[in-house]
């Protein structure tokens, strides 16, 4: 939309400042439509797919809304509501906090380290790089349940080994103490995608520096410390941001797990409720889920989404900046 | 001086030993911990119904039939259609309505340009919970399409934010000349997209293709919200759950299954590995 406005005013603006040829101005008009052409999917997709919905999603978070009796006004109702009744909000807050301290932390520091792995390894590269980037590739929802079989108590081969070793065998999903370590797990194992990116990052590094850091006789930790950190810290950060993006959208792997532990599959208004075992596994996701799809609670639902939206575009707005920005949009 | 120089030598190759021992034993370490859980799973695939209740690691008899009858379960093969369904028209209309948009951002200059990319971002970055409300009851009540593919596919032919992203970046390394160079051999805009555009940058519309094949074919929310209320219309990621409630005991069907639903994914990836690592890499390259 801007882009037309903006076109249109600099053809209206112009003649008052310079006369524009009448070729000139037909080329210009001949332009902007062109423009709007190559852009239009996106730009109908952007209407309807993003504006509309989220205008109607701030409508709704004022609405008392079943999806059968029609809308009505309640102001603030649905925000109170969330911030103090609605039992797992803050629960759920709590997890997603742990998981972005944990996860992403363990995730950047295993990828980062399997990276580095990787650029040193002599013999057998293809192998040991496509080892390492497969499970990245399985499906979640196949991934999370070979997961709940291998720590199942029991049967699990993990639990057996780890009984066989003298090891505590926790309930893994099943022990709200254990279940985000479990997922913990889970993401750790599907690294691929951040080894790949700082695998090319690590061989970007030019060698010059560390032969002259060698010949200053540095040794391996100073090496990193001095020569490799400063070169890829753009891509750690880079990995931070989109890990803590990623994890405060974290709901797949988390209602999966918590369904085949529990051995209850939710549809709508059934009696499974995210979370098992006893809410360790909330995420601010499936309390949308829950409030708009399992409790009919629309305008709630409405509040968290608005939520979740804030404190993405937050940490979008990260990666968007003029100067650090990794997405800067400057060329 | 020659003794210094080869027991100075030999101390370097000696560490240079020590350290592929070193790298390679953490490697095999790691292999481990990477790939045992497939081994796993496919053991466990193989074996009786009855030492699947056990933790054993090696079966006893070796039951190929079990992949037979996970395959025969009611519902498995409709799955394996929608999967399909889905992920084929969403990848290929997601790669036709994204590659225009990603040209124009790249090439085109126009006031708000800067502006449309960065709502290009941020809709990448936007969790689909956000605006599942409204969407659910705009497919349901004005469109009554829930229960149906529909509402997961339609919305791939107006553009994916991230592989227009994707693409873009891509486009902006191909030097501006062979622009010019077309436009003075008469090409028009279109013209010059699909004949000199497009055939340069095929690695990256390939690496964009697999991922959103791979997107598809894993999504597990938008079948959840806009599909499960009709069995007919389930995908494979929203089935496998179901599946291993029906079978809760028989951990040997649910990881036959659960290999399965993995099995299309790691053969694609097995024939395309070299475009999928440069799509992963581009992912980091900075804008």
């Amino acid at each position: 939309m801007a882009l037309a406005l903006g076109s249109r005013k600099a053809a209206a603006t112009a003649p008052t400042a310079l006369p524009v040829p009448p070729a000139l101005r037909r080329k210009r008009r001949r332009e902007a439509a062109r423009t709007l052409a190559f852009l239009s999917p996106w730009l109908i997709g952007f209407g309807v797919f993003f504006a509309y919905p989220l205008l109607s999603t701030v409508y709704f978070s004022f609405m008392k809304y079943d999806g059968f009796r029609p809308p009505v006004f309640t102001g603030l109702r649905n925000w109170t509501y969330v911030f103090t009744d609605y039992p797992f909000f803050w629960e759920g807050l709590r997890n997603t906090l742990w998981l972005v301290v944990v996860m992403v932390t363990l995730r950047v520091v295993f990828g980062l380290g399997i990276g580095l792995l990787v650029t040193k390894i002599r013999s057998g590269l293809g192998f040991f790089r496509t080892a390492f980037y497969l499970p990245y590739l399985a499906p979640p929802v196949a991934a999370t349940i070979a997961f709940a079989f291998l720590l199942n108590p029991g049967t699990g081969p993990v639990d057996h080994y780890l009984g066989k070793l003298g090891l505590p065998q926790p309930g893994w999903f099943n022990d709200p103490n254990w279940s985000k370590p479990a997922l913990t797990m889970l993401a750790v194992w599907g690294i691929g995608d951040l080894m790949v990116i700082f695998m090319a990052a690590l061989l970007d590094v030019p060698t010059e520096q560390y032969e002259a850091a060698e010949l200053d006789g540095a040794g391996p930790w100073q090496r990193f410390r001095y020569v490799t950190f400063p070169n890829i810290s753009p891509i750690v950060m880079f990995a931070v941001v989109t890990g803590v993006i990623q994890t405060m959208q974290y709901y797949t792997q988390a209602i999966v797990a918590g369904q085949v532990a529990s051995g209850i599959i939710g549809g709508s208004g059934e009696q499974f409720e995210p979370g098992y075992p006893n809410g360790s596994t909330w995420t601010l996701p499936q309390m949308v889920y829950n409030l708009g799809f399992q409790r009919f609670d629309t305008g709630s639902a409405c509040v968290v989404a608005l939520i979740l939206f804030a404190i993405s575009m937050a940490f979008t707005s990260l990666l968007l900046r003029r100067k650090s920005g990794f997405m800067s949009v400057e060329d | 001086m020659t003794d210094i120089l080869s027991s100075a030598a030999r101390v370097a190759r000696r560490r240079a030993a020590l350290q592929w021992v070193a790298v390679h034993s953490v490697a095999v370490v790691a292999a481990l911990f990477f790939l045992l859980p497939f081994v796993f799973v496919f053991l466990t695939s193989v074996m009786t119904d009855r030492q699947a209740l056990t933790s054993d690691f090696w079966p006893q008899h070796w039951e190929w039939g079990n992949y037979a009858k996970a395959w025969e379960t009611p519902g498995f093969l409709t799955w394996w259609r929608n999967t399909l369904v889905y992920a084929g028209a969403g990848t290929a209309l997601t790669v036709v309505s994204s590659v225009p948009v990603a040209y124009a951002l790249a090439r085109f200059r126009f006031r708000g340009r800067n502006l449309a990319l960065m709502a290009v971002i941020s809709m990448m970055m936007l969790p689909p919970q956000v605006t599942v409300i409204p969407m659910y009851l705009f497919w349901a009540k004005q469109l009554h399409l829930t229960g149906t593919l529909w509402p997961l596919i339609i919305p791939m032919a107006f553009g994916d934010a991230f592989t227009i992203f994707l693409l873009r970046q891509f486009l902006l390394t191909i030097p501006k000349e062979y622009v010019e160079a077309a436009r003075i051999d008469g090409c028009g805009d279109v013209r010059t997209l699909l004949r000199v555009i497009l055939p340069m940058a095929k690695p990256a519309v390939a690496a964009v293709a697999l991922f959103q094949f791979f997107y598809c074919w894993n999504d597990y929310f938008g079948p959840q919200i806009y599909s499960s209320e009709n069995p007919g219309a389930w995908t494979l990621s929203y089935g496998l759950e179901s599946f291993k409630s029906a079978h809760h005991t028989n951990w040997n069907l649910t990881m036959a299954a659960t290999l399965l639903v993995m099995a299309p994914v790691i053969v694609l990836f097995f024939f395309a590995q070299k475009a999928f690592i440069e799509g992963v890499t581009l992912t980091g390259v900075k804008g």
